[in-house]
């Protein structure tokens, strides 16, 4: 009898995946449109309510009301549910890949159970404006949440408003000018620092708040540069704004004279902790002296990404800047909990209401799981998978990890693919474009690319030793094939839903189509028209 | 250094000791403190945080979380006539079914070749939004609608290049408080008075502070007062004649039975996708939609991702990508348009679902359903002493002002007593718009029977007199 | 799509670069040092790398090479199984640079889309002098001394650069700088990289940037420094513009002619010297109050030097009498992203000047935009 365990194993390590992804080749949906179909009914108006109030649609003035009505696809219920799925299908998240490859997104396990408690209606059926009597569990979940993430970062006041990362580092741009408003030092305070590897949002969203940017590059060995910084600040500085560690996974050894020089200049300095992942219950943003700070619940508090969103931004202060948090905070008087609306001097509401609070819930729900104990596991064995991760990478023959040679490095690394790319002419694009063969996603760098050829992996703490060998394993092979068989490289993804696309139409207004109806236009037919085989 | 803990937990694998001793022996570390060596001393934390005792078995974390969560009382168990940007709809179980389904749920930032299921949802999404708005480019959604209607502003301050914008005075001061702080560097914030008795913009004011400085005029269908704007055509033609662009904030379920904004002269429609099969979640369900005419001047202003349709390498396949990606914040920094992060993906995918499934019949019947509900409820309620409903005298779509002045009571007194016959009264509009004096926004939708509506009036009797 | 129309690639190999880098000579330039690197046993580096480039182009259909005979370009064509169009006619082993230039026109008179040359600076010279900014080119390198910012970094990316341009899918132009050693200066023992002029290639980071949306990219890039500097330009304050394309973009702004490669003076927003050399700068200095005075420099070439190469004329007395915190640096982000984390450079020829001149210094990038990057010597 044939032993298949042996032939999935050669020398004693499991072979690569015989992975495709699954493939509908599923029509856009306008396409499964019939006509008379339904995917839902709606309530009738009752007759009682019909006899007293007529015709109302009909009473809309003309201009007002609607003639045609919108040519949204007819579909019964379960082929929309069919397509859905098999479009769902079609994706490699969390639940199905070893996703070490989407660094800075710390794309670690959103554990089920979370996601149970907040479907709950006890979560869903709430109304933000329903009376405090009535919301005191929610209420209660998001002040528990503040004084959690006031002990992990050492600051004093937390808002949980901002709807993701980018808008809580917005916020704390706002609130760095509204500081400075409230000195009458914001017309001489319009330069915000911020370094070449924080995440582009520290840099657009200052810009977007009406400040200047600096940017700084990092020494030779890929360290943010103290002399830089003191050749940036000045009397206009009005803060900085800096990811700590970086996406390289250097931690700035001198972070807190970096916040002393900024400090000496009369600015304030918000930390970016996107990559707090891996420095949970070692170091804070309080003793480094930082004002403000972000978390994102979605990368280092485990809510799911949800294909980009919903996530939450945590914005956290040092009591002198609470003041101007957005409105209205949660407060608890002894007794109850209850939203505070009369903060004058409140840079004013960054959403609707206050935050996405079911996100806010899961987060929770995984810091409870976890304690301090289990936060500093999650530390630590994330750095260690990252430092294991590191070392398989730098075997591969044509990779390196640029900077800090010979350093450990904390929540990610970014490699690079140059030596690679110089002997076999294959980028890094395609390295991912191969890797997709094997069921595993990978992300190359924000832009600019400073790092050549660039490849950003972070592990977390969710995967297995073994999953990190597969990773490993793949990407070796992969560059191998660069060398025995570049142009299989090149073609790739052979396995994948789709091939790899031509963008040359996504930037021609001639030719690009954001919807189907545009699509059809440009191609020359109408919305309406059916297209006969 | 801190004693270390044997504890072995589910979500972290490496945690077993023997494994994290093999994978420190591979890397030559004989502690995991060795990979922190860039921290300084002084920074690093002795000992543990100060947290709360975790649960961690799941059965205990679950019974804590419950036993918080039923301290709750939802809009679900009583009768909620609460709206004011949150609303609460029948949300159909498919739409719940797919964005519960684990590979939407944890996907995030894939190619368009491994993630194209994502890629061509939101495509979806953003094409029947666009037959719905009648425009051709809709932007995969931003944080809400608030920093729709923010950005929008700014997006018509860029093309005209000017510096000011009118505003109606109706909208709602926490939306005018975002757009206030958006637009702190520009453009300058004016707003424009309306007519007390039908709640629609003054056009005399309007016309004498209109200008050729006027970037844009914004302005929404229906109000946040819940009137329906009848002058569209006049607003946007005066918008025009300036050579100002022309901005209306719409609640999406409204537009299978009122004009979308293209229909009246909208230039950029923007708005909350959160009523398109999305649970009201505490606040925590919204999505903003950003949408205009397929011209370069428009689509390259946009901060948030576009994704549009394109070919691959085979013939007859087609997949997804970014358009104009250069003009994001994530291809060029600083010097991208505004930012583009994280936001509400999967919200904009369940608001596909929602449309596909209720098709242009469902979304007439959806706006006949809460529109004859609302004036029936406000006909009925008209009728109470002292209460005069609505308090403007235009067409409404599904919520609208109850002016209870003459009760000589508060909204607050009012709506504690419904409380109490567990009914959630309407948002009191006091504060906000004292020239109302004590008002109330009620919201009717099509979850509310006759005899949700009837209750509602016979408790509103029973309270005011 | 753009894929099936027919493209016309111009080659042009310059046999004897490269040759004398490898025997200790200092490149390769003049028959005399030539003949000397042939006798010490040097062979001609140049068509093994110019084959190496084509390879990457052979996939190509419809794609017809056009080039010289033999040593300049016939050979490495065919080495790849490429059929080529030969025109012209050389002297097998004695080519000059004259060959070059006569090359150079005569591929652009066949109407060639892109002309890839392999060599060195010298090369580019030759190639410049011939079509100058009328024809996209790409060098492949192949030389010992590479200061012009006209060639791939290796011989592989010329190939594939190529290929991405023919297809249509890279269709941004850039000019770039020609630069090669003052030779007869180097022969009485000064070092002095000129600035020779510019030519247009091919570029790419690593998104696509259409030409078809032209306020994104480089365009909008300049246009952005250009108004800030601009902006911040003070009145009775004598501004001293280097070369480039940056710095010319900051004239175009101000509706100026300001020269490509020389250094012109702004006061007032009105040009008072145009190509001035050390002498005139002095001078004008003197007459005007040195204190009221500013130096705008952008990097010439691809190694990042902002001044010594290119620049001479604004020379170490100048620099002193401006001072380090009147010099305005500009460069647009790509520009310093291509240096990675590599400091910018300062070689005036005078030593004190340089370490004046080290340390950091903040550069405008775009509007109301900074990049703090180290400069050394």
């Amino acid at each position: 009898m044939r032993d298949i365990r042996r032939e999935r194993h050669t020398g004693g390590k499991p072979n690569l995946r015989r992975f495709h992804q699954a493939r509908w080749d599923e029509p856009i949906i306008f396409e499964l449109s019939r006509q008379g179909q339904r995917g839902i009914l709606v309530p009738e108006v009752e007759k009682g309510i019909l006899d007293t109030v007529g015709d109302v649609p009909a009473k809309i003035p003309d201009n007002m009301r609607r003639e045609r009505p919108p040519a949204l696809p007819e579909i019964s219920q379960p082929q929309v549910l069919r397509h859905y799925v098999r479009l769902s299908q079609e994706n490699l998240g969390t639940d199905l890949n070893i996703d070490v490859g989407q660094g800075t997104c710390t794309m670690k396990y959103s554990p089920k159970i979370n996601d149970q408690l907040a479907a709950l209606p006890k979560m869903t059926d709430l109304h933000p404006l329903q009376d405090e009597e009535t919301v005191q569990g929610i209420l209660e979940i998001l002040y528990r949440f503040e004084q959690i993430l006031k002990e992990i970062s050492g600051l004093d006041r937390f808002s949980l408003q901002p709807a993701a990362g980018s808008a809580a580092i917005y916020t704390n741009a706002a609130i760095i000018r509204a500081f400075h408003a409230s000195r009458g030092e914001l017309a001489q305070r319009d330069e915000v620092i911020t370094t070449i590897f924080s995440h582009p949002s520290n840099a657009a969203c200052a810009r977007t708040a009406g400040f200047k940017v600096i940017t700084l590059y990092p020494d030779e060995r890929g360290y943010p540069d103290l002399e830089a910084l003191k050749a940036a600040v000045s009397e206009r500085t009005a803060g900085l704004m800096i990811t700590n560690p970086e996406d390289t996974g250097i931690y700035n050894p001198k972070i807190a004279e970096f916040v002393q020089v900024v400090h000496e200049a009369g600015g304030l300095c918000a930390y970016d902790q996107a990559n707090a992942n891996g420095i949970l219950g070692i170091t804070r943003a309080r003793e480094a002296g930082f004002d403000l700070c972000h978390f994102n619940l979605h990368k280092t508090f485990s809510t799911p990404h949800g294909c980009g969103g919903p996530g939450a931004g945590a914005v956290g202060v040092t009591r002198e800047l609470a003041c101007f948090l957005p409105v209205p905070t949660v407060e608890h008087d002894g007794k109850r909990y209850y939203l505070d609306w009369d903060r004058p001097d409140s840079i004013g509401k960054m959403g609707p209401f206050y935050g996405n609070a079911s996100v806010v819930l899961k987060a929770y729900a995984w810091a409870m799981s976890l304690g301090a104990e289990g936060l500093r596991q999650v530390a630590e064995i994330a750095v260690l998978n990252n430092n294991y991760l590191l070392n398989l990478v730098q075997q591969i023959p044509g990779a390196s990890a640029p900077y800090a040679k010979g350093k450990r490095r904390i929540e990610q690394v970014r490699y690079s693919w140059q030596a690679l790319a110089e002997e076999t002419g294959v980028h890094s694009e395609e390295i991912g474009l191969r890797a997709a063969d094997f069921g595993v996603h990978y992300w190359t760098s924000h832009h600019p690319f400073v790092v050549p050829e660039p490849c950003t992996l972070e592990p977390t703490e969710s995967y297995t030793k073994e999953e990190l060998d597969e990773y490993a394993a793949i990407l070796a092979h992969v560059a191998e094939e660069a060398r025995t068989n570049p142009d299989l490289v090149r073609a790739a993804p052979h396995n994948s839903t789709i091939h790899s696309v031509d963008h040359d139409p996504l930037d021609d207004p001639s030719q690009w189509a954001v919807t189907w109806r545009a699509y059809l236009r440009k191609m020359g037919k109408s919305a309406h028209e059916r297209i006969e085989e | 250094m801190p004693k270390e803990s044997p504890k072995v937990y589910p979500y972290i694998p490496n945690s077993v000791p023997a494994v994290k001793e093999e994978m420190l022996r591979a890397v030559g570390a004989r502690h995991v403190a060795e990979f922190y060596e860039d921290v300084p001393e002084e920074l690093r934390l002795e000992g543990l945080m100060d947290l709360p005792e975790p649960f961690v078995s799941e059965y205990e974390l679950k019974r804590h979380l419950q036993g918080l969560l039923a301290r709750n009382r939802t809009a679900g168990e009583c009768v909620s006539f609460l709206g004011a940007g949150c609303y609460q709809h029948h949300v159909p179980a498919v739409c719940d079914e797919v964005n519960r389904r684990g590979e939407f749920l944890t996907a995030y930032a894939g190619e368009p070749y491994d993630d194209h299921g994502r890629f061509q949802a939101l495509f979806e999404y953003a094409s029947m939004m666009g037959e719905l708005l009648d425009m051709d480019v809709v932007n995969v959604p931003t944080y809400d609608g608030f920093q729709a209607a923010a950005t929008a502003i700014r997006m018509a301050a860029r093309i005209t290049g000017r510096g000011q914008v009118l505003i109606c005075a109706t909208i709602g001061p926490d939306k005018l408080s975002k757009i206030r702080d958006y637009c702190q560097p520009g453009p300058d914030i004016e707003l424009v008075g309306y007519d007390p008795r039908t709640g629609q913009m003054d056009l005399a004011a309007l016309q004498a502070a209109i200008s050729t400085e006027t970037a844009a005029v914004y302005f929404e269908n229906p109000s946040y007062l819940g009137f329906v704007q009848t002058q569209g055509n006049e607003i946007s033609a005066m918008a025009h004649d300036h050579g100002a662009i022309c901005v209306v904030s719409v609640n999406p379920i409204s537009l299978g039975v009122l004009a979308p904004p293209a229909h009246y002269g909208g230039d950029i429609a923007c708005g909350d996708i959160q009523p398109l099969g999305i649970h009201m979640q505490f606040g925590g369900g919204h999505g903003g939609f950003i949408a205009t005419r397929d011209e370069p001047r428009y689509v390259l202003e946009y901060p948030s991702r576009l994704f549009g349709i394109a070919p691959t390498r085979v013939p007859g396949e087609y997949g997804f990508g970014d358009v104009a990606y250069e003009r994001t914040s994530f291809a060029v920094r600083e010097q991208g348009k505004e930012w583009v992060g994280t936001a509400a993906a999967l919200w904009g995918i369940t608001a596909g679902v929602y449309l596909a499934l209720m098709g242009p019949q469902g979304m007439f019947e959806i706006g006949e359903a809460v529109m004859a509900r609302a004036r029936y409820a406000a006909m009925q309620i008209d009728k109470v002493e002292g209460v005069k409903a609505p308090a403007f005298s235009a067409p409404h779509f599904h919520e609208f002002v109850v002016d209870l002045n003459a009760t000589n009571k508060t909204v607050t007194e009012i709506n504690e007593a419904l409380l109490a016959r567990g009914i959630f009264g309407g948002k009191d509009l006091s504060h906000e718009f004292p020239e109302l004096g004590q008002s109330a926004l009620y919201c009717v939708t099509e979850v509310h029977t006759q005899g949700d509506l009837d209750r509602l009036v016979t408790a509103l009797q029973e309270v005011v007199s | 799509m753009s894929e099936s129309k027919n493209s016309r690639l111009g080659v042009i190999v310059n046999p004897v670069a490269g040759i004398g880098g490898r025997v200790g000579l200092k490149g390769s330039d003049g028959a005399e040092i030539q003949e000397r690197a042939r006798a010490l046993g040097a062979v001609p580096q140049a068509s093994q790398r110019a084959a190496e480039a084509l390879q990457r182009l052979a996939s190509i259909e419809d794609l017809e090479i056009v080039t010289y005979p033999g040593e300049m370009g016939e050979d490495a064509a065919r080495s790849c199984g490429l059929q080529p169009t030969v025109v012209g006619t050389i002297m097998a082993g004695a080519t000059t640079a004259q060959d070059t230039r006569r090359a150079a026109r005569e591929l652009q008179r066949l109407g060639v889309d892109l002309l890839l040359f392999a060599g060195g600076d010298g090369t580019a010279r030759d190639v410049y002098e011939a079509v100058g900014l009328d024809l996209p080119v790409l060098g492949i390198p192949a030389g010992v001394k590479i200061h012009s910012a006209v060639y791939a970094a290796h011989p592989r990316s010329a190939g594939e650069l190529a290929a991405l341009y023919l297809r249509g899918r890279v269709a941004n132009l850039r000019e770039a700088e020609v630069m090669d050693i003052d030779e007869d200066a180097f022969r009485q023992g000064v070092l002095s990289v000129r600035l020779y002029g510019y030519l247009k290639i091919p570029f790419r980071t690593s998104l696509v940037q259409s030409q078809k949306i032209p306020s994104t990219g480089e365009t909008a890039s300049l246009a952005a420094i250009a108004e800030d500097v601009t902006e911040k330009m003070e009145d009775g304050v004598l501004y001293i513009i280097g070369p480039g394309t940056t710095t010319r973009a900051v004239g175009e702004e101000l509706g100026l002619d300001k020269t490509l490669l020389g250094v012109d003076v702004v006061l007032n927003r009105a040009l008072i010297a145009q190509d001035a050399n050390e002498a005139q700068l002095l001078a004008l200095l003197e007459e005007h109050g040195e204190d009221r005075a500013k130096i705008v420099v952008t990097p010439i070439g691809g190694q990042g030097y902002i001044f010594g190469r290119g620049n001479q004329q604004i020379s170490p007395m100048v620099i002193d009498r401006v001072g380090r915190d009147n010099v305005v640096v500009v460069s647009t982000p790509d520009k310093l992203h291509a240096l990675g984390t590599q400091p910018l450079l300062v070689d005036t020829g005078d030593r004190a000047v340089d370490e004046m001149l080290s340390g950091y210094l903040m550069i405008v990038t775009g509007y109301n935009e900074r990049a703090v990057r180290r400069v050394a010597c």
